[in-house]
């Protein structure tokens, strides 16, 4: 087991690294000097000399690259250009808003979609099912920034039981903040619990027809017992891939869904910084977006070894 | 032919169709301002009513339909075009250090969700149909090189593999001849699946100004027109929306009518 | 009184009629075997004894289990049977056991369902019952997962599964099918055991006659879903009545004249061929591990010479044929075909290549499904420096369709238009069509049912005759190997333990573990010869 998880821990670190390698050279890339950007265009050129010096432009591309992925170990972003604060900051705000908004999402939709998946296979078929499975087609073909403007227009500005926008902040209290995130998250998840219902669905009719669950009938177990007792563990495997992907759209569909409500996540920090074309922010966040998408699958591996045994033992 | 396959069929070409007679008509300009026309509700004059700028919605989403194919098409072809013969490749000679480097590689394109690969070259070249284009299609070679290579690989464990490697045939020619026939309905299905998940992540991209710019019509970019307009002009959200649910319902309706129809057993993957 | 009684049990799946007037019957402590090819319902009976039948069945009749008809009995009423008053042991061991939980935890279950007893007795009984199945916990903790356990193992715990509540009746659909011959001989004796210690009825499903003859008090032979004959095993052996009795026996044991082998000309020549795998590493920095599938063998096959090669799964029989076909490189020794390596420079060379061809075990994943029968037995031409075209090639196509007992007009269909017997005759076609020096036959008839097998030996029989052939006949069925082959050798562990002339090594075997091998084999009895003569149906 600690081998495995080992194995799964080098893989992500060089995942990692080249990840950033990747990042840094798309990067490098963008044409135009973030000095003369941020000083406008009549700057005298021993005050953009200084100002590169000071932003760490005047190094190397390699030392630069160093220099980036050695302050991100230590915690350290690098400044940003517009705003001349320490990006590390920046993106620790605004995270207190996205990463809780995609695991409100993440649990809604696991909550939502097991519970649906599993009655649909357990019904395969029958009326039960072909609601469940009909419901999951709409999900799936429902944009999610469409039924966030949906959600807002009937819940927030003709019911008025939310706001229609904005965060009110976790220092109101918990439950404060909780709630002004309910409608991004509900918009978020719905559609991605009709992806993950399906995949439960399939998952354990698959398992249905394996031989153990037939060897369990035989034992004396009802179907429905069957069903709980030797189909969903084995059904979670394949379904935590899906989890782990899913992790990464929630993540990616919570910078679009900020838009909707007015956020102060991380999506909103990215767009004023493609805008005012303040890169060293782009960078960080997207690299920040790679990490957590890696961290989460790196997770799902080990998970994957809680469920199966057969994982467990091999190396 | 099932349920799904013929519903499925309708409505996706009921908006091929729109797109494609957009072309010689519209009922009216879709980029003419009529302000004192504006946000009309939908009436026999405007069928779905009309924008801000008096602009004429059903002309628009005729317009917007055609944007919204090309760029999802064009990206699953990127898709197709590069990510199957990855993936036959990397299964012709499984396990070795190619095999390894297109599959890492892959792993790799994966944590980079199509949203993030947009807004890196946004932030590079700016915002525009052709970057999101590259965006989503990026993002779709690793989802053909994965079901491409997990196909193949079972293929080339039958024994009408060994039985062609015994009489002389070569890994090319085998995945040409053998391979690549036997996993074309299984790539037709994805591809439509991919197709309608292309459409959704356009309109995504319009949605927040990475997609195509204006004065090119896009649904997303109606979307965020609307957004500031809902409350008192609910058919500006509506119709856009609706519009992007028929197309990727269909879509979608289709590529499981198809899967049914062709082979039961291909397993889709949905992400 | 019987303890399992049918009486004209039908069956209907979706309105297809499945099993017709079906009657048998179980007495405690006594076996009986249910037998028949594919296709004749055996299985179905099983499931429908256990009400485990797939969706849309619809059975009339009745299944008296201690004079209560099963058929009668409501769902939650059948949950307390199985398990309880009926076990069942499946044919696959390797996919019948849950992957994610303990054997231990997968025994105890059928004790705690019928809540028999509290947890902790169930788990000393669970542990009981595992050391009477033969896994002692000292070898084979009550902790361990399926996947640490051989297929005979997993068998073992299924059995385990099966009996721990002491079942009066006791249901195997083809318990051994899957297992290598010692095996299955370790397996058919515990059952044996068990019933004589339990006093349990046995019913067993099997397609193997020389396990029933071996096993059964009595035997029940079926066909197309209907019960062709039964009665008590040595008299049903002494007197078959139904003419498909007799046929079924005799293609079982079914014997084939080869023409006298022609010349001593060496025409294969394998010598200390070594061919490792790559083990996953240990740790990071440990060295790689290697596997030896194939330990120094060597051996020559003459022209004209038919040679068989025997063992049990994961021997190396299969990693030698792909060996020699070329497909794979070895690591020490080499393989020379009529004097040419077959493996030159790290590549397959073509000119040995051309010479040989290959007949696969399964007559279902031989064939693209999207070519036509020309297209898919002329494949081998790829390998000629000048294939034959124009009419040529369609002479060619007519000859061997016909050679193997097809018509010409099959060139123009799809497989899929064949039943699994025609689809190995095409197999054999394609493999004949360039005229190799050598055929190598892999399991070639293993999947057959036998009497579709007796006709394929048969054929083959006759083309050694027609066209002179060398094979290398690999299989894990000694009864076939023993009348289709010249000299025979013994596989074990990578390395040949012993070979010789086919006959002498079945009479009198030299090396313990082909001693071992034919003994534990299960064979037909001998009876009147006069029964041979049965013309097959086709």
């Amino acid at each position: 087991m600690l081998r495995y998880a080992l194995k799964r821990l080098l893989s992500l670190i060089l995942s990692l690294a080249v990840a950033s390698v990747v990042i840094f050279t798309v990067i490098e890339v963008a044409p135009g000097d973030p000095a003369s950007f941020m000083l406008g265009v009549n700057a005298q050129e021993d005050t953009l000399a200084a100002l590169r010096a000071e932003l760490g432009l005047d190094a190397s591309k390699v030392q630069r690259y160093f220099n980036w992925v050695g302050g991100m170990l230590a915690g350290d972003f690098g400044t940003s250009y517009t705003y001349r604060t320490p990006v590390s900051q920046m993106i620790a705000d605004r995270l207190w808003v996205s990463l809780p908004l995609a695991l409100f999402a993440l649990t809604l939709s696991t909550l939502i979609a097991f519970p649906a998946g599993i009655y649909a296979a357990a019904r395969r078929g029958k009326p039960g099912d072909l609601t469940v499975m009909g419901a999951t087609q709409l999900g799936i073909a429902v944009p999610n920034f469409w039924f966030a403007m949906m959600l807002v227009l009937i819940f927030a500005i003709n019911l008025r039981w939310f706001n229609a926008g904005g965060f009110a902040g976790w220092d109101k209290g918990f439950w404060t903040g909780l709630h002004s995130l309910t409608l991004p998250a509900i918009a978020l998840a719905l559609p991605q619990a009709a992806i993950l219902a399906r995949v439960m669905r399939s998952s354990l009719l698959d398992i249905l027809g394996e031989d153990f669950m037939r060897t369990a009938r035989a034992k004396g177990l009802s179907r429905r017992q069957a069903l709980w007792r030797h189909g969903v563990r084995n059904a979670l495997i394949p379904v935590l891939t899906i989890i782990g992907l899913q992790f990464s759209f929630l993540l990616a569909g919570s910078i679009i869904i900020e838009q909707v409500f007015y956020l102060p996540g991380l999506g909103r920090l990215v767009f004023q910084a493609i805008s005012a074309r303040d890169l060293i922010v782009v960078e960080s966040v997207v690299m920040l977006l790679v990490f957590a998408v890696i961290t989460v699958n790196f997770l799902v591996d080990l998970a994957y070894a809680a469920v199966d045994p057969r994982l467990r033992s091999r190396t | 032919m099932s349920r799904n396959l013929i519903l499925g069929t309708a409505l996706s070409s009921l908006v091929l169709l729109a797109a494609l007679i957009s072309f010689v008509w519209t009922p009216y300009d879709h980029a003419a301002l009529n302000i004192p026309d504006k946000l009309q509700a939908p009436d026999t004059r405007h069928w779905f009513g009309t924008d801000h700028f008096g602009r004429d919605m059903f002309s628009m989403i005729m317009v917007g339909a055609r944007t919204s194919i090309a760029v999802a098409l064009v990206a699953v072809g990127i898709g197709m075009a590069l990510g199957v013969p990855l993936g036959l490749t990397a299964a012709a000679h499984k396990g070795s250090w190619l095999d390894e480097v297109i599959m890492r590689g892959n792993d790799l394109v994966f944590a980079f969700p199509s949203l993030v690969i947009a807004i890196l070259i946004t932030a590079v070249f700016g915002a525009g149909a052709l970057n999101a284009i590259i965006a989503i299609g990026i993002f779709n070679i690793p989802v053909f090189a994965r079901i491409t290579r997990g196909a193949a690989l079972t293929l080339w464990e039958r024994e009408f593999i060994l039985a062609a490697r015994v009489s002389g045939k070569g890994a090319a020619r085998i995945s040409a001849e053998h391979i690549l026939p036997n996993v074309a309905n299984l790539l037709i299905v994805q591809g439509t699946i991919q197709f309608s998940l292309g459409i959704l992540a356009e309109a995504g991209l319009s949605y927040v100004g990475l997609g195509a710019q204006p004065p090119t019509p896009s649904w997303g970019r109606m979307l965020a027109d609307a957004q500031t307009m809902v409350s008192f002009a609910p058919h500006l959200a509506l119709i856009p929306g609706l519009a992007i649910i028929v197309t990727v319902l269909g879509l979608n309706l289709l590529g499981d009518g198809l899967r049914d129809w062709l082979d039961p057993r291909i397993r889709v993957a949905r992400a | 009184m019987s303890l399992l009684d049918i009486q004209t049990l039908s069956l209907a799946i979706h309105g297809t009629p499945i099993l017709k007037q079906v009657s048998l019957a179980v007495a405690p402590g006594e076996i009986v075997a249910v037998t028949g090819e594919s296709g004749s319902g055996k299985s179905m009976t099983a499931l429908a004894i256990m009400q485990l039948l797939p969706t849309g069945a619809e059975a009339q009749g009745t299944i008296m289990l201690n004079g209560h008809n099963v058929l009668d009995h409501p769902e939650a009423e059948m949950c307390a049977l199985r398990g309880a008053a009926i076990g069942m042991v499946f044919q696959e061991p390797m996919t019948a056991l849950n992957p994610v939980r303990t054997i231990g935890d997968q025994v105890a279950e059928t004790i705690l369902i019928h809540k028999a007893m509290p947890s902790a007795q169930a788990r000393e009984r669970a542990q009981e019952v595992l050391i009477r199945v033969g896994l002692p916990p000292d070898r084979f903790p009550m902790s361990r997962y399926p996947h640490e356990l051989s297929g005979g193992q997993r068998q073992r715990v299924v059995i385990a599964m099966a009996i721990a509540l002491r079942p009066q009746l006791l249901i195997a659909d083809e318990p051994t099918t899957a297992l290598d011959v010692t095996t299955q001989a370790q397996i058919l004796e515990l059952l044996k055991g068990l019933v004589d210690e339990y006093g349990m009825g046995l019913l067993m499903i099997t397609h193997d006659l020389a396990v029933v003859s071996e096993m059964a008090d009595r035997i029940v032979v079926m066909r197309q879903g209907e019960v062709v004959e039964t009665g008590p095993t040595a008299q049903l052996l002494r007197d078959m009545q139904h003419p498909y009795t007799r046929l079924l026996f005799e293609a079982s044991g079914h014997q084939v004249i080869l023409p006298g082998a022609t010349s001593q000309r060496p025409l294969l020549e394998v010598t200390n061929v070594a061919r490792d795998y790559r083990l996953p590493r240990e740790g990071l920095f440990d060295a790689l591990g290697h596997h030896r599938a194939v330990d120094g063998v060597s051996f020559t096959l003459n022209r004209g010479e038919r040679l068989g090669l025997v063992g049990e799964s994961g021997c190396g029989k299969s990693t030698l044929t792909r060996a020699i076909l070329g497909l794979e490189e070895v690591q020490e020794g080499r393989i020379l075909l009529d004097g040419q390596p077959v493996f030159s420079g790290r590549k397959p060379n073509p000119a040995a290549r051309q010479k040989m061809q290959v007949v696969f075990q399964d007559p279902y994943g031989s064939f693209n499904p999207r070519h036509r029968v020309s297209r898919l037995i002329t494949e081998p031409f790829h390998a000629l420096d000048t294939p034959p075209r124009g009419t040529q090639r369609q002479d060619r196509i007519a000859e061997m369709l016909t050679a193997v007992g097809l018509h010409p007009n099959d060139a123009h269909k799809y497989i899929h238009e064949f039943s699994g017997g025609q689809r190995q005759r095409i197999a054999i076609a394609r493999a004949l069509i360039t005229r190799p020096e050598l055929i190598l036959f892999d399991e070639a008839v293993s999947a057959l049912d036998v009497s579709v097998r007796a006709q394929i030996l048969d054929l083959l029989a006759e083309l050694c005759a027609a066209y002179d052939l060398t094979y290398l006949f690999i299989s894990h069925d000694l009864s076939v190997v023993r009348t289709i082959t010249d000299r025979v050798m013994v596989m074990r562990s990578g390395r040949i333990v012993e070979q010789g002339e086919t006959e002498r090594v079945f009479t009198n075997p030299q090396h313990p573990y082909t001693q071992n091998l034919i003994a534990a084999a299960p064979r037909l009895p001998e009876f009147g010869k006069g029964a041979a003569q049965v013309n097959y149906p086709c």
